[in-house]
C-alpha cells in the first residue's frame, strides 16, 4: 500500500540476517579472517551505492518469493555457502524477528528507530574498512532524508503495509519462546504495561470542556493496563540514543538459533496461496534487485582461500533432517535467475550491471565456475 | 512477565484471564481490577482467512427481523462475508475479491462496508483499483468505479478507503483526499457519480453519517483523513461544508456522528468529541495506549465503542448535560483481548448489549454480550 516500504523491509531483514550470520560464524569457530571477510563482503554488497539507489526508489513491495531471492544472493555474496535447509531457517528467523519488531513498535514512526538500531549494529560488525563504514553512513543519510519528515499518517500506512506482508507467519522461534515474547501458538505477546508511545498520554483521563473551551470537569476511569509516561523520544541523529531496544542484536554465542516449524494449520492455506498464484511480472521483480546483487558478486578465488559452508543448525545431521522433514508446502521455491538476455530487460539496469567493478582485482580467477563447496576443515 | 498458558481465553470471559495475568505479574499498588464484569465471551465465528491490519476492519449488518447478523472482514486480496444466527452459528459465507486491473501484484482490499439506504442495502468494497458495489448479500456486483491514478505522483499509493451512506448517497474516500459521492437509485445498477468533494489533502481514513437531526442540527456527514482533519458536511444534490476541525499531527482513523456530536479516534489513542456545528471540542479522552483502529455507535442508547491496537475495547456512554446541553462521557466497560492487535469492532444490536471484534492475524470474529 505504501510505496516507501521496501527500503525499511530490506534493511531491517538484512540487519537480522547479519546478526544471525555473525552468531553462527562465531559458534562454528570460523577463523577470524574468514569471518571478517564474509561479513565485510555481505555488508558492502548490501550497501552498494547503486543498489541503494534502486532500493530507495518509490515502488510496490516485492512478493515474498522475490524478496527471498534477494537474500539468497546476498548470503552468497562472499566465500560462504549455505544449504537450502540452513537458508530456509535463516530466512524464517529474519522474518519472525522483524515481524516481532514491527508489531511491538509503540508508534508507527518507531520502525525508523528500529532501522537505525540495525544500522548502528551493522557498523559495529564492519572491521577495518572505512569504505564500507562510509557506505552505511551514506545510507543512514538517505534514510533520514526520506523518512525523517514523513507524517504520522504515512508511517501508519507503512506499518500496515509491513503487517500485511507478515500476515499469517507464526513460526515459533526458540529464543522468543524462552524470553516469553512469543506464545507456544506462535503469537507474540503484546504487553499491556510499560511506557506509552511518544506522543500518547497514559490512558485513564476524561476531560470535559464547556462551550467556551474551558475545562470544567476531569474524571478518571480504569483502563486495565499498567502504563507509564514515555521518557523521551528516540534520536534520529547519526549518533544518538535511540531509546527503543527493538532492532538491537539479541543473539550471542551462547544463545542458539532454533526454529520449530508450526504444525500444519489452517493458516497454511493463505501462505501457499501466494506461491501458487502465477505472477506474470514476477521474473521482472526478481530480476531487478536480485540481478543487481548477482552482478556485484565478488569473485571467488579457487586458489589459496577456499570457501566454506555455514550451518544454521547445531550439527550436519540436524540440517539434513530438517531438509527431509520440512513439509513440501512450506519450503521456499527459489527461482534461479541467470543474468541472460531477457525481453523485458531494463536497458538502464544492463548499463548499471556492466559498470560494477570487482572490488579486489588481484583475486580475479579465470575459472570462475569451479565447484568450491568444499567444507572448511574443522579446527 | 508470565505468558498466557492457554491459547484461547475460556468461555467465562477474557477479563478473567487478564485479571489473573495482572495479579500474577504486577503486585504493584493502584492496579485495581476492571469494572465489574458486564460482558462475557460468546462463541467465536471462524474465518477462512485472518483479518488484515487495516482500520475499521469489521462491518456488521444487523437483520433482527430475520434473526440474522451479517459480518464482513477484509483478509487481503479477498474479503469474507458471512451470516450467523444469534448464537453465533455461521450459516452462510462468501468470499469477494478485488477486481483485477493493471499492476504488478494482486490488488488489496482496503475496506468492506454495508451501506443502509432508504430503499435498499448495498455492500461496498474499496481496493487499490477502485470501488465495487454489490447487492447486500454480495451475490451480484451492480457497479464498478475504477480509480483515476492520473494525479498520483510516483510516491503515492492509489486506493479508496472510507465508506458511508448518507440519505440516498454513498460517499467513498480516496488516497488523494477526494471524497466521491454516488447517487444511488432505489433499485438497479444505474448508479451515478454525483460529486467529488475536494477538501482533504491526505488520504481519507473514515466517513460517518447520521440521519439529519432537524433544523438545528444540519450536519449529517463527517469525513476524516490521515492528517487528523475532520470535515463536517450537510448532504444533498450539492454537499455543503459546514465546519472544519483541524488535526494535530496524528491520523484520525475512525469517526462517528451522534446527535450533532462528532466522535473521533486518533492514532495516539485519544478519543475526542466535538460539537459538529461549531467544531469546538467538548470531551477529550486518553482512552488507549496505542492507535485506535475502530469506533462504533449504538445510536438508540448513545453508546460508543472504541477498539485499539493496545488489545483493549472500551464502551462509553454519551449524554447531554442537563445544565448547558453540552456532551458528556462516562466510561462503562473495558475488555481486553490478550496479545491481539485489534483492527475492527462493531456493536451487534441496536441497544449496544453485544459487540464483535477482529484482530490482526486472527482467523475468527470474537463476540461479547452482556450478562
Amino acid at each position: 500500500m505504501s510505496m516507501r516500504t521496501l527500503p525499511l523491509l530490506f534493511l531491517n531483514l538484512g540487519g537480522e540476517m547479519l546478526y544471525i550470520l555473525d552468531q553462527r560464524l562465531r559458534a562454528q569457530n570460523i577463523p577470524g579472517d574468514k569471518a571478517r571477510k564474509v561479513m565485510n563482503d555481505i555488508i558492502s554488497t548490501m550497501f552498494n551505492q547503486k543498489f541503494m539507489e534502486e532500493l530507495f526508489k518509490p515502488q510496490e513491495l516485492y512478493s515474498k518469493k522475490a524478496l527471498r531471492t534477494v537474500y539468497d544472493r546476498l548470503a552468497h555474496a562472499s566465500i560462504m555457502r549455505l544449504n537450502q535447509a540452513s537458508m530456509d531457517k535463516l530466512y524464517d528467523l529474519m522474518t519472525m524477528a522483524f515481524k516481532y519488531q514491527v508489531l511491538l513498535c509503540p508508534r508507527p514512526k518507531d520502525v525508523l528507530l528500529v532501522t537505525l538500531n540495525h544500522l548502528d549494529a551493522i557498523k559495529g560488525l564492519i572491521q577495518d574498512s572505512p569504505t564500507i563504514l562510509h557506505q552505511v553512513d551514506e545510507t543512514f543519510r538517505q534514510l533520514t532524508d526520506i523518512y525523517g519528515d514523513l507524517s504520522a499518517g504515512e508511517f501508519q500506512l507503512i506499518r500496515q503495509t509491513l503487517l500485511i506482508f507478515f500476515q499469517d507467519l507464526h513460526i515459533r522461534v526458540s529464543i522468543f519462546l524462552k524470553d516469553k515474547v512469543q506464545n507456544s501458538n506462535g503469537r507474540f505477546v503484546l504487553p499491556v504495561s510499560g511506557p506509552v508511545p511518544w506522543g500518547t498520554e497514559v490512558p485513564g483521563l476524561i476531560r470535559t470542556f464547556n462551550n467556551k473551551g474551558k475545562e470544567v470537569k476531569k474524571t478518571e476511569f480504569k483502563h486495565g493496563g499498567s502504563y507509564v509516561a514515555a521518557l523521551k523520544e528516540g534520536s534520529l541523529e547519526l549518533y544518538g540514543d535511540r531509546v527503543l531496544k527493538l532492532g538491537t542484536n539479541m543473539y550471542s554465542v551462547n544463545r542458539p538459533v532454533e526454529t520449530h516449524m508450526s504444525a500444519a494449520s489452517k493458516n497454511l492455506a493463505s501462505r501457499t496461496q501466494e506461491s501458487i498464484v502465477p505472477n506474470p511480472l514476477a521474473k521482472e521483480e526478481l530480476n531487478l534487485l536480485a540481478r543487481l546483487i548477482g552482478g556485484m558478486e565478488i569473485q571467488k578465488p579457487s586458489g589459496p582461500e577456499p570457501g566454506f559452508r555455514l550451518n544454521l543448525f547445531t550439527t550436519d545431521e540436524e540440517e539434513e533432517q530438517a531438509a527431509l522433514t520440512k513439509p513440501e508446502e512450506l519450503s521456499y521455491e527459489v527461482i534461479n535467475i541467470q543474468a541472460t538476455q531477457d525481453q523485458q530487460t531494463n536497458q538502464e539496469l544492463e548499463r548499471i550491471m556492466g559498470e560494477f567493478e570487482i572490488t579486489d582485482q588481484s583475486r580475479r580467477s579465470a575459472s570462475k565456475g569451479d565447484d568450491w563447496l568444499a567444507m572448511m576443515d574443522e579446527l | 512477565m508470565v505468558a498466557a498458558d492457554s491459547e484461547r481465553p475460556n468461555a467465562s470471559g477474557v477479563s478473567e484471564l487478564l485479571e489473573s495475568r495482572l495479579s500474577a505479574a504486577f503486585r504493584a499498588p493502584g492496579i485495581d481490577h476492571l469494572s465489574p464484569r458486564m460482558f462475557r465471551r460468546e462463541r467465536s465465528i471462524p474465518l477462512r482467512g485472518s483479518a488484515a491490519a487495516l482500520c475499521n476492519n469489521l462491518s456488521v449488518l444487523q437483520l433482527p427481523a430475520r434473526n440474522l447478523t451479517h459480518f464482513g472482514v477484509v483478509h487481503g486480496p479477498s474479503a469474507q462475508l458471512l451470516s450467523a444466527a444469534p448464537e453465533g452459528v455461521p450459516l452462510a459465507q462468501r468470499q469477494l475479491h478485488a477486481k483485477e486491473g493493471a499492476g504488478v501484484s494482486p490488488p488489496l482490499i482496503t475496506q468492506i462496508h454495508w451501506c443502509v439506504l432508504p430503499f435498499r442495502v448495498l455492500l461496498v468494497l474499496t481496493s487499490h483499483r477502485g470501488i465495487q458495489m454489490y447487492e447486500s448479500d454480495g451475490s451480484v456486483m451492480v457497479y464498478w468505479h475504477a480509480l483515476d491514478a492520473g494525479d498520483a505522483s510516483l510516491v503515492q499509493a492509489v486506493f479508496a478507503q472510507g465508506i458511508a451512506a448518507s440519505g440516498h448517497y454513498v460517499c467513498v474516500g480516496t488516497w488523494s483526499g477526494r471524497v466521491l459521492v454516488f447517487d444511488i437509485p432505489t433499485k438497479g445498477p444505474n448508479i451515478v457519480l454525483s460529486e467529488e468533494l475536494a477538501r482533504h489533502q491526505t488520504p481519507i481514513s473514515d466517513i460517518a453519517t447520521e440521519p439529519a437531526q432537524g433544523q438545528d442540527c444540519m450536519a449529517d456527514t463527517v469525513t476524516a483523513d490521515d492528517s487528523g482533519l475532520l470535515c463536517v458536511w450537510r448532504s444533498g444534490p450539492k454537499f455543503k461544508l459546514l465546519t472544519q476541525i483541524p488535526g494535530f499531527g496524528v491520523p484520525c482513523s475512525s469517526v462517528q456522528l451522534w446527535q450533532g456530536t462528532v466522535a473521533a479516534g486518533y492514532g495516539n489513542g485519544q478519543v475526542r468529541l466535538y460539537e459538529a456545528s461549531t467544531g469546538s471540542i467538548h470531551v477529550q479522552i486518553d482512552a488507549h495506549a496505542r492507535a485506535i483502529c475502530a469506533l462504533d455507535l449504538a445510536p438508540e442508547v448513545g453508546k460508543l465503542l472504541s477498539a485499539a491496537e493496545d488489545t483493549f475495547i472500551h464502551i462509553w456512554k454519551l449524554s447531554r448535560s442537563p445544565e448547558d446541553g453540552c456532551i458528556e462521557v462516562e466510561h462503562c466497560h473495558g475488555e481486553c483481548v490478550p496479545d491481539t492487535q485489534l483492527c475492527g469492532a462493531r456493536f451487534c444490536d441496536p441497544s449496544g448489549s453485544s459487540f464483535a471484534v477482529t484482530g490482526y492475524d486472527l482467523a475468527e470474529i470474537l463476540r461479547f454480550s452482556s450478562m
